[in-house]
């Protein structure tokens, strides 16, 4: 009895410093998970001692030409969210759900600069720059906010591959003639992979037009 | 009183006859337009939409009912063989290219029955038979 009252106030300090931890706790916003390789590497603090830091998979520089014929790169894409995947013209199985959902989620953010699309074609015999313009018209979504985007195959490939972690390959076995992997790929200010997201799934969609806000808010701290 | 009762004896006959042949009708139309569902949406849905609504201008719906009544004979071709030749639907021309489907005729008469009721139609019944027929005058 003694005891408690001797230290009350020390008590309902600690309570309150508890409580408000706990209430802070709570609030803590989402955060999304960083994806890919990562390596260390040692840096030298600013006081002479050393310290690491975690290197994480980034999208390396790429140069492609877009649906108006002009070259673009990451610079593009600078200090902004963008959403990447992989597909073809002349598709018949998944690329019209993958893009009924993408074309869905840019209406959604259509007045925020600070999230764009990026599309490129595994199809390097038929999907010229032409040919990508009248596709993002008849999809509708023609502008500067969706980027459409002719490569190489090595280039294309490897960077779907390696980078975005996305599965592509030629099939001749496959009516198409191509095979992929339907994901929407999110893509932070940092070039780093946040989240994919099938995009042939109504749910993970779904998930993605819930992480964009998630990401934009992260990059305004 | 004799010639009444008969009278309505053989019109109550009739309606029941009638009234069965409907039904029978009904059922098999039930039948097709479900499993015409699912067929639709194994082949036909992600490039035609749920809700039959296409796709910008790459893919065109196929809610108009115009369209629809108009080509009735001409959907068994379409399915069985893709088409790549301009088709105007709700007043807009789309220069696409749909994929044959290599489909048995009674899947092709399920998917028919579905599309021409679904999506605001409402066409009634349409039978294997009907696509064979149609399928001899594609062009
Ligand atoms: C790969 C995408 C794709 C798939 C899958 C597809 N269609 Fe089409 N469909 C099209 C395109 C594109 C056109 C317009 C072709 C043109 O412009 O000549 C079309 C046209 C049509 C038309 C005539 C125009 C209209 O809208 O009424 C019908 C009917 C039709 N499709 C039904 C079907 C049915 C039934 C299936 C499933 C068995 C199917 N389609 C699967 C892309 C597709």
């Amino acid at each position: 009895m003694n005891f408690i009252m001797r230290h009350q106030s020390t008590l309902t300090c600690a309570i309150l410093l508890a409580a408000t931890l706990f209430a802070s706790s709570c609030k803590e916003e989402r955060k999304l998970p960083i994806y890919g390789l990562r390596d260390t590497k040692t840096v030298k603090n600013s006081d002479g001692t050393q310290g690491v830091d975690t290197v994480y998979q980034t999208i390396p520089a790429f140069k492609f030409l877009n649906q108006d014929s002009v070259y673009i790169t990451n610079d593009h894409f600078k200090g902004k969210v963008y959403i990447a995947d992989f597909f073809f013209t002349s598709c018949t199985s998944i690329c019209p759900i993958m893009h009924r959902n993408l074309k869905m989620i840019s209406e959604k953010f259509k007045d925020n600069p600070d999230v764009m699309f990026l599309s490129h074609t595994i199809d390097f015999k038929y999907d010229t720059p032409s040919v990508l313009k009248k596709y993002a018209e008849k999809l509708g979504v023609d502008g500067p906010k969706w980027q459409f985007v002719y490569g190489p195959r090595d280039s294309v490939y490897t960077l779907a591959e390696k980078s975005y972690l996305v599965a592509v390959n030629v099939d001749s076995t496959n009516r198409d003639g191509y095979v992929h992997q339907g994901f929407l790929v999110l893509i932070d200010k940092d070039r780093r992979i946040r989240g994919a997201y099938d995009g042939t799934n109504p749910e993970q969609v779904a998930q993605l037009e819930k992480d964009i806000p998630v990401l934009l808010a992260e990059d305004k701290k | 009183m004799r010639k009444f009762t008969l009278i309505s004896l053989v019109s109550l006959t009739l309606i029941s006859m009638f009234y069965s042949c409907q039904t029978a009708e009904n059922v098999q139309q039930d039948a097709y337009y479900v499993n015409g569902r699912d067929l639709y949406l194994k082949h036909c849905q992600n490039c035609h939409g749920a809700k039959g609504e296409g796709l910008g201008t790459l893919t065109p719906p196929l809610t108009d009912s115009i369209f629809m009544k108009a080509n009735k004979e001409k959907l068994a071709c379409i399915i069985k063989n893709g088409i790549s030749t301009p088709v105007t639907v709700h007043g807009q021309v789309y220069e696409g290219k749909m994929p044959e489907f290599n489909l048995a005729n009674i899947d092709v008469a399920q998917l028919v029955v579905y599309i021409t009721n679904a999506f605001g139609h409402k066409q009634g019944m349409y039978t294997t038979q009907q696509i064979e027929n149609d399928l001899k005058n594609c062009k």
